[in-house]
């Protein structure tokens, strides 16, 4: 806990430091142009061997799926999150009732499938909507009669219960003498709660919330379920016209997992910008 | 030194500021023109559950006092501190800063609230706290630490706060760490930090919770150093410690804290030369 500092401590703060990365050097190693070699040779395989006359004629609407997935994924994860942070906070300092209900929130969703979850909004609450007057008239109804609400919605509920819990964790281990000191400042509670134990609380989150943002981009491809076009339908859609299995998957599984890396790398540019020691 | 000397010997005066419940304030009323109050406590109670703490404490500390308290672990040195910025609430007796009381209610189960909570917010703004194990905030630089109150609490600009801050690190000897988070400094230079973090809100009085009880041996130099500095430019403090020594040579009035009540007070020569009480006596000797 006071263990003095050694002497360049501050000079290596960043957790990802430029020398961590390759250089050109670095690739020229015996072992690494092996392994270069077996994948420059898996590459061409794959291109040579495998059927990719199909992809020219689908490429615009892979575009468009690789879109819709994304806008899946930042809608909902930004939305899960909003509603996460409440739900996180009433189940460290909220009154009983509140407590009880965000725990119970948290515990039913993260019991139940997210397929189901998905349709029972969709088929179960989609098929009530069009029987009230007063729904079908309404401004919203344009939208209920699409399906892409009720992605939104499910993926949007089942983040929100899973970061909830993550959430609560991340409150409660902020540790108390931050927060007091915020308040031995003068601060008002909104204020440490702004300042302080928010901000706090996201950095000791990040990442965990990293990996539940990775798994949320694969929960993704369940709309398609309910006829919502994102990556994978329209990948179903080519395998349906072409009859090809495999091309089409590794081209899914390729574009996944590009998505991963990217998810990967911003986040770990956020955790980047607040370095922490040891743990 | 010579300072350091001067300023206790103006305090001379008023040595007896501090009083136990129940008897009345003996202040040198021969003074012509005393130095207005900073903190006065009457009466602090302060019971966890079942046990209390705190028995009726009382103490005034005028300004460019020095005031140390000591006592074993467990006396309710810390308690009393914290109830002075209504960290604790203390289950009864009452506060004033500067002259102005803290309101407090019945809190509905035998202790008192705050009855204003803005008012409580305002006068702690004339607390600069110093905590055990610092407490910076460690999602922040050293300097954002310190400009964090000046520009959030006292809504100042964030220019003048830097500018602030960065005289008051120079001070601490912790203007080239600015830009380093807490977790990479050393306890001693983290306390540091937070007594800039402290005095950056621009206190009447500065309270500091056993400041070097979290340090390891060879660090509490650098941090008394700094805390001695500030007594000898007659900053009111009010101060829990276990550096007798330290207490002795900064303080102008010690206060033994013993079983949540003042056994005995007084100028510092008085309390370790010449102590009158057992229990003092007792503690004087287990120290050395």
């Amino acid at each position: 806990m006071t263990e003095p500092a050694t002497p360049d401590a501050t000079t290596h703060a960043m957790a990802f430091t430029p020398e961590d990365l390759p250089t050109s050097d670095s690739f020229f190693k015996p072992h690494r142009i092996v392994l270069l070699l077996l994948a420059a040779a898996l590459v061409f395989s794959i291109a040579w061997f495998m059927r990719w006359d199909w992809l020219p004629r689908y490429l615009p609407r892979l575009g468009q799926g690789i879109l819709v997935t994304l806008a899946m994924l930042v809608s909902t994860s930004i939305l899960g999150f909003l509603i996460a942070v409440p739900l996180g906070l009433v189940q460290v300092t909220g009154p009983w009732p509140l407590k009880a209900l965000a725990k119970s929130f948290c515990t039913v969703i993260r019991g139940t499938p997210l397929l189901l979850q998905l349709w029972l909004l969709y088929y179960g609450l989609g098929s009530l909507f069009p029987q009230f007057p007063a729904i079908r008239q309404s401004f919203l109804w344009p939208y209920l009669r699409e399906s892409w609400p009720y992605g939104v919605a499910a993926l949007t509920i089942s983040f929100a219960a899973y970061e909830g819990e993550v959430m609560r964790g991340a409150f409660a281990g902020v540790p108390a003498g931050e927060l007091e000191a915020g308040r031995a400042y003068g601060m008002s509670r909104w204020t440490v709660f702004r300042r302080i134990w928010l901000p706090r609380a996201i950095h000791r989150a990040l990442p965990t919330l990293n990996g539940e943002t990775v798994l949320q981009l694969k929960a993704t491809p369940l709309v398609a379920t309910i006829t919502v076009i994102d990556v994978y339908a329209v990948i179903s859609k080519v395998r349906q016209d072409t009859f090809i299995t495999y091309e089409p998957l590794l081209l899914l599984a390729l574009i996944y997992m590009c998505l991963t890396a990217i998810l990967v790398l911003a986040f770990r540019t956020l955790e980047n910008r607040i370095p922490t020691r040891g743990a | 030194m010579t300072g350091k000397n001067a300023a206790r010997q103006e305090n001379q005066g008023n040595c007896f500021h501090a009083f136990n419940a129940g008897s009345l304030p003996r202040r040198g009323s021969y003074f012509m023109t005393e130095p207005a109050q900073a903190i006065a406590v009457t009466d602090l109670h302060k019971r966890f559950g079942p046990l209390e703490v705190l028995k009726g404490v009382s103490l005034t500390a005028r300004q460019g006092d020095v005031i140390a308290i000591i006592g074993g672990s467990g006396s309710g040195k810390s308690t009393f501190l914290r109830c002075i910025n209504m960290l604790e609430l203390p289950t009864s007796g009452s506060v004033a800063i500067h002259g102005e009381t803290i309101s407090m209610k019945k809190d509905g189960r035998d202790g008192l609230q705050p009855s204003d909570r803005k008012q409580v917010e305002r006068l702690r703004t004339q607390l600069g706290m110093v905590f055990q194990s610092f407490n910076l905030w460690q999602h922040m630089t050293i300097l954002q630490n310190v400009i964090e109150a000046p520009v959030h609490v006292l809504g100042k600009s964030k220019a003048e706060a830097i500018e602030t801050a960065e005289a008051l690190l120079r001070r601490v000897g912790l203007f080239e760490k600015r830009d380093a988070y807490p977790a990479f400094l050393s306890g001693g230079q983290q306390q540091r930090a937070a007594i800039a973090r402290a005095l950056a809100i621009q206190p009447l009085v500065m309270l500091f919770d056993e400041p070097t009880s979290a340090l390891d041996p060879e660090l509490v130099g650098e941090v008394l150093a700094v805390i001695g500095d500030l007594a000898a430019e007659k900053r009111t403090m009010i101060l829990v410690t276990h550096e007798m020594k330290f207490a002795r040579n900064v303080a102008n009035h010690i206060v033994f804290l013993a079983d949540g009540v003042i056994e005995e007070q007084g100028p510092p020569e008085e309390i370790f030369d010449a102590p009158k009480s057992e229990r003092l006596k007792k503690f004087i000797s287990s120290i050395h």
